[in-house]
């Protein structure tokens, strides 16, 4: 006797299997890539984009690409060249800074990883601490570390910086400083104080209302006219003022958005129980209006790390600038592509990190209401 | 624009009673090195080598300077500028003199509250032609397209050439350098046409450079020198006569290889001019070996335009207007003596 003929009593048949055409690969297929003839189009269409686009590309970077060599001689310029960005690598992680000091840059970032990893580890005791210490200690180091002329440390200007680390720079700072003053500036701007409330709104919409470059534009070419003769700030100076600022306006207006969605109730509540205005604030709205606009805040700071590329109008070279400027050299002309993919390589990866990590954030502070 | 030259004039006017008080060459004495303003990366002119360290034609101006200056070549500093803001620098001090590749107008050394000091690079308009079309002159183009960027004076010399030599064309523009010359490779239009030397940086990106030629026609002046503030002719001297001393040096067959030698040379010229005889030195307020540490350190005019831009690098540019008076060109140095 088979399993097919054996009977069963009424109501107590056991589940069937599905049917086979809707489980497994083919199952996934037939539902989501060719469950009506619409599908089908787009899917066949869009597999012959993919054949169109991938190959070629793999060709040119990796089949084609040449891996060796020290000198422009090693390009057989059938496919990529790697040997252009191999030959760059170092100015386009540091820029200019000398080579005997570049320990500094690398114990910076090794301090800094070090430093974040436990605040990824769950139930680590002292993660206050060690965020106190990323939040002020660890600027004040890498300060010392990157600019050196004290504790025997030799002194670095800042038009040698550059590359990668001039764009780490530049982004960590904005983010850095961007969150705490545009908490600031949005509840200023909530605030019933006409006096606080005007000067938040005025910077917020001033800062808002004009476009990155032109802060920068500013801070590089007309910012020095009004200055008396040999007063000069520095240029990297400068434009981290700039953009921290700017990103600051930028912030203010997400984390007002997180302040307008909670409810008038957690306010009023918190005033029944007596507490001041910052205790309001820091222990009961803030931590949840926060929480709320995570994917707007880390939306800025993607932005605004991307928006780094910009200083390179007014003179400085981050990683994108480091590629254009090694690309000018008259050994080396002709390998605008592979440096702009190189590029867009490292963006990626370090904006899509953001993201990951903001996501994660989210699941884990995810109280179900 | 016109407003950004309205406030950089006005910018110009306030910095000029302050900068004929203060002494450039005294302040780079006392700091001990000169602070040079370049490009943000134009090839032969000023660009990185695979070290870090700024060369180009432009950069050995500066060069030059610290080594008149300062008697080392090595004192020197680099601010990489964009277009727009090289004059705020210079006029605020923040550089001691700009050299980056800009062309002497009226506008600029009248305007800007600027002086330039020289020519050390004369450019100009070039066409770049397919070998195989068997163009052998800028007249024989009646009827090409030309690729050009868009809303230049490269756009606006095209035409009055083209118009001129009563020939037609047929324009085909982009707004950036690098879709231009994509254009151009892909056949898009016959002929490229941008500054000379900027057809010569571009040829090597093409495909197959070897398969373009320049033509040698040059349909506008791009005299290219450094600047250095208004009001300040001491400065204006040393950076002046810095450049001559090069040139000279070139004239005098007096290169960095046998200067040593030519000290002992006994050419009244050659001995003025390092400072064996006479006080040149001395009035332009310098030390009497200024022109000796010059080209001893950084070369004659000739070497450097060799070593960076010539035809035995990958630019490959020809003298031209750049050799010397007597072998048909413009560089003409006054007479140090």
């Amino acid at each position: 006797m088979t399993d097919e003929t054996r009977s069963h009593d009424p109501g107590s048949h056991p589940d069937l299997p599905p049917p086979a055409s809707t489980v497994g690969v083919v199952g996934w297929v037939r539902q989501n890539l060719f469950a009506t003839p619409l599908d089908v189009a787009l899917t066949v269409l869009a597999l012959y984009l993919v054949y169109l686009l991938v190959p070629p590309v793999i060709q040119w970077a990796f089949i084609d690409a040449d891996w060796v060599g020290d000198t422009r001689d090693a390009c057989s310029r059938e496919g990529a060249c790697w040997v252009y960005i191999r030959v760059w690598f170092k100015q386009l992680m540091y820029g200019r800074y000398p080579d005997e000091e570049l320990w500094r840059i690398n114990t910076a970032y090794v301090l800094l990883v070090a430093a974040a990893i436990p605040l990824f580890i769950p139930g680590f005791r002292w993660k206050q601490w060690i965020g106190l210490f990323l939040l002020v200690g660890y600027p004040i180091i890498a300060f010392f570390l990157f600019v050196g002329d004290a504790f025997g440390l030799e002194l670095v200007e800042t038009p040698l910086w550059g590359g990668l680390f001039l764009t780490l720079v530049i982004a960590l700072v904005g983010i850095v400083a961007s969150l705490p003053i545009g908490i600031v500036l949005a509840l200023g701007r909530r605030s019933e104080m006409p006096v606080v409330r005007s000067i938040c709104v005025a910077f917020i919409e001033l800062w808002r209302g004009v476009p990155l470059i032109t802060v920068l534009f500013m801070s590089s070419v007309m910012f020095p006219l009004f200055m008396p003769e040999g007063v000069n700030f520095d240029k990297l100076l400068r434009a981290l003022v700039g953009v921290m600022l700017f990103s600051a306006a930028y912030m203010a207006e997400v984390v007002r958005g997180g302040l307008q969605a909670i409810p008038k109730g957690q306010y009023e509540a918190a005033e029944a129980l007596g507490l001041s205005f910052w205790k309001m604030m820091g222990l009961i709205v803030l931590p949840q209006a926060l929480k709320l606009v995570i994917p707007g805040i880390v939306n800025t700071f993607i932005g605004l790390f991307k928006d780094t590329t910009l200083v390179l109008i007014i003179g400085l070279f981050d990683f994108l600038g480091m590629v254009q400027l090694a690309g000018t050299n008259p050994d080396w002309l002709g390998f605008a592509v592979e440096g702009y993919v190189f590029v867009a390589a490292g963006f990626w990866v370090f904006c899509f990190s953001m993201s990951r990590y903001s996501q994660h954030l989210e699941k884990k502070l995810h109280t179900g209401h | 624009m016109k407003l950004t030259k309205v406030l950089l004039a006005a910018a110009a006017a306030t910095t000029l009673s302050t900068a004929a008080v203060a002494g450039t060459l005294d302040d780079v004495r006392g700091k001990g090195f000169v602070q040079c303003g370049v490009s943000q990366g134009l090839a032969g002119f000023s660009n990185p080598d695979e070290q870090g360290n700024w060369t180009g034609i432009d950069v050995d101006v500066c060069r030059a300077v610290a080594a008149a200056v300062l008697g080392d070549a090595g004192k020197v500093k680099f601010t990489p500028l964009s277009a727009k803001e090289r004059f705020t620098a210079l006029q605020s001090g923040e550089v001691d003199v700009l050299s980056r590749n800009t062309t002497w107008t009226l506008v600029r050394d009248s305007a800007l509250g600027l002086n330039f000091a020289g020519v050390n690079y004369y450019d100009g308009q070039g066409f770049m032609v397919r070998k195989d079309l068997g163009v052998k002159s800028a007249l024989e183009l009646d009827g090409a397209s030309v690729c050009v960027n868009i809303g230049t004076t490269t756009e606006l010399n095209l035409s009055d050439y083209f118009r001129a030599n009563s020939m037609k064309f047929n324009p085909v523009v982009f707004e950036k350098a690098d879709e231009v010359v994509a254009a151009y490779d892909s056949g898009r239009c016959d002929v490229y046409t941008t500054d000379q030397s900027g057809l010569a940086a571009q040829r090597i990106k093409l495909k197959e450079p070897n398969a373009h030629m320049i033509l040698p026609e040059v349909i506008s002046k791009e005299p290219l020198g450094p600047v250095v503030r208004h009001g300040d002719d001491k400065w204006l001297d040393t950076v002046k006569w810095t450049l001559y001393a090069m040139v000279e040096a070139e004239e005098l067959g007096v290169t960095s290889k046998n200067v040593d030698q030519m000290k002992g040379s006994s050419s009244p010229n050659v001995r003025r001019l390092l400072g064996v005889e006479g006080d040149g030195g001395k009035n332009l307020g310098l030390s009497v070996d200024w022109a000796y540490n010059v080209v001893k350190q950084v070369g004659n005019y000739g070497e450097s335009f060799e070593r960076h831009v010539g035809v035995k690098t990958s630019l490959g540019l020809e003298r031209g207007q750049n050799a010397l008076w007597k072998d048909g060109g413009l560089q003409y140095a006054m007479p140090v003596r």
